[in-house]
């Protein structure tokens, strides 16, 4: 069996995730704070990728990022490089579907933090990246966990926006989504059922390990009592 | 002078305009609910930016909109003590404090000696959620001096608190405050705190500041409504002055007071407790029908109607002890009186 659907998945999603973790905490932490006309029209067009089919969005990114548009076609005169069909061309794909999830959780998170800690670290003469550093993420870390989380399996389990924008190479930019769907439509149940396993296999022991995670935090006793 | 404030700040259709200036002593700042006592703080502090004026501490401009001075509140040295305390959750103890003590050098040992002193030596590495309620009010305080604050803001410190924990609280963080060399800026709006923990108060009245008094100018001769309110004050009628007695139409009586009556008073106060039963007809005798009888925990509560007050008139109010109603002479119809002294003339 080839595993390299396996490996490619895995690190899409893992790269995908740390860029969305930054991005999303980011945009949240930012938004938080604007007036609240423009934070509902840019909550709109940030959660739009959540909602929309992901077959959309990868219209969408073709349009943005193809050899022949605008963008793709700078990137490739000027840096020599296709910006679609690689096996990098996905995380385009899994950050934009999966961004909306870790935006929206985080900021949830950042709306329920109580001000007044960081007036407080403010007047003790602490600055704000160390508020936010060693205060508001700690604070919320729930929130920017459960948010991980879910981008994480989103972009592990992306197949629509994916397969328009890196397609299916074997060996190049086959995914586990795209493996299935491929090996599934080329009448190979038994390579198809092997692909679900595993994929059924790594969630599992993913969401048991955060579970794992949360239920020792909560032992532990942090912020227990809240 | 140890901290001017001189501000106004627009906040929808409610204008906050406040000045006063406090010494190195503990101040009070005395207003109803949403008077502008939190904002007001917040502007000292530098969390909230005033529209216009000034704010100096100790020679220091903190804020300043004519020259464009607005420090922010890292570089104010002002404490702020909140009403929850405002202790990060995700530390211990420790932390909490050591986190105020910007100087890595120093952070041990100074975090070490406010554990000392603060008694927090065997709640170090607790969380503050573990902590009991003095506890987190030491953390606190500890904190906000490690930092090295010239001033110290109390935003109503007890407002959450049942009344026998609050007591021992206020006890406590009265004691530490002595310590203090600076200014205390305290927010309350209960005037028994106030009177028990501050030398002089400044009365907020929807968002305008009046002037700094002493408490007892305040408890004795509170010269505006929203003052005697605020110190308890009961009965309010309006009022016609009359050489050196004054005139009340809404309950149809004239009371002397015992000297000249400025002319510009237009309001009477008089303190429930200040009504009592009198015998016969003395010097301002009210003859009065009861309209109700309230038992209160310690004393009972009589609502009065002046006989001749006008319909829409407000009762009067008298309270006294329990067994001083037991013995009054009668039930449907009293004469009260009130000591030419103790009627408070507002403007």
């Amino acid at each position: 069996m080839d595993w390299y659907p396996l490996y490619n998945s895995l690190r899409i999603a893992a790269i995908s995730t740390v860029a969305v973790f930054f991005l999303g905490i980011l945009a949240a932490y930012y938004i938080a704070r604007l007036p609240r006309l423009v934070k509902g029209v840019l909550d709109v067009v940030l959660t739009l990728p959540l909602v929309l089919p992901p077959t959309v969005v990868g219209w969408l990114l073709l349009v943005l990022l193809g050899p022949k548009r605008p963008l793709g076609l700078w990137v490739l005169e000027t840096f020599g490089v296709r910006l679609v069909m690689t096996w990098w061309s996905a995380i385009f794909a899994t950050v934009v579907v999966a961004f909306p999830l870790m935006y929206r959780t985080a900021r949830g998170a950042f709306e329920s933090f109580d001000q007044n800690l960081a007036d407080a670290g403010r007047t003790l003469g602490r600055s704000n990246t160390w508020v936010f550093w060693r205060v508001q993420m700690p604070c919320c870390r729930q929130g920017i966990l459960a948010g991980t989380v879910l981008a994480f399996a989103r972009a592990l389990g992306e197949y629509g926006a994916t397969s328009m924008v890196a397609g299916y190479t074997p060996g190049r930019t086959a995914t586990i989504s795209t493996t299935v769907y491929q090996l599934w439509r080329t009448n190979d149940d038994a390579g198809a059922f092997r692909w679900v396993l595993v994929n059924v296999a790594i969630s599992a022991v993913f969401l048991l390990t955060v579970n794992l995670l949360e239920t020792r935090q909560r032992q532990a006793g942090k912020g227990g009592a809240r | 002078m140890a901290l001017l404030v001189d501000i106004r700040k627009q906040l929808g259709n409610f204008q906050l305009d406040v000045r006063f200036e406090a010494e190195n002593e503990r101040l009070a700042l005395l207003g109803a609910s949403g008077c502008g006592k939190s904002v007001t703080l917040r502007c000292i502090a530098g969390i909230l930016t005033p529209d216009e004026g000034r704010i100096v501490l100790d020679g220091t401009v903190l804020y300043d909109s004519a020259s464009r001075i607005d420090l922010p509140p890292q570089k104010r040295q002002v404490g702020y003590l909140f009403q929850q305390y405002a202790l990060f959750p995700n530390m211990t103890v420790r932390q909490n404090i050591a986190a105020a003590v910007r100087e890595r050098t120093r952070r041990q040992a100074v975090t070490a000696e406010k554990l000392r002193q603060f008694q927090l030596e065997d709640a170090a590495e607790k969380k503050p959620w573990q902590l009991s309620g003095g506890q987190q009010q030491r953390t606190a305080l500890a904190r906000i001096l490690a930092s090295g604050p010239k001033a110290i803001l109390l935003d109503e410190p007890f407002s959450a608190l049942d009344s026998y924990l609050k007591y021992q609280l206020e006890l406590e963080l009265t004691e530490m405050l002595e310590q203090f060399p600076g200014t205390v800026l305290w927010v309350s709006h209960d005037r028994g705190e106030v009177f028990r923990s501050c030398q002089r108060v400044c009365v907020l009245d929807r968002g305008v500041s009046q002037p700094v008094q002493t408490l007892d100018g305040l408890f004795r001769h509170p010269d505006t409504e929203a003052a005697a309110r605020l110190s308890g004050c009961k009965n309010y009628a309006d009022a016609v002055p009359k050489g050196s007695s004054v005139f009340l139409p809404d309950w149809n009586v004239t009371l002397e007071c015992g000297g000249a009556v400025p002319p510009d008073i237009r309001r009477v106060g008089i303190r429930a407790h200040h009504v009592r039963l009198a015998e016969g007809r003395g010097e301002n005798a009210i003859p009065c029908t009861v309209a109700r009888v309230v038992e209160d925990v310690f004393s009972t509560i009589v609502l009065l109607r002046p006989v001749g007050a006008a319909p829409a008139a407000p009762p009067l109010r008298m309270e006294l002890d329990k067994d001083a109603w037991e013995k009054a002479p009668g039930t449907e119809t009293v004469t009260v009186s009130v000591d030419p002294r103790d009627i408070l003339l507002l403007r």
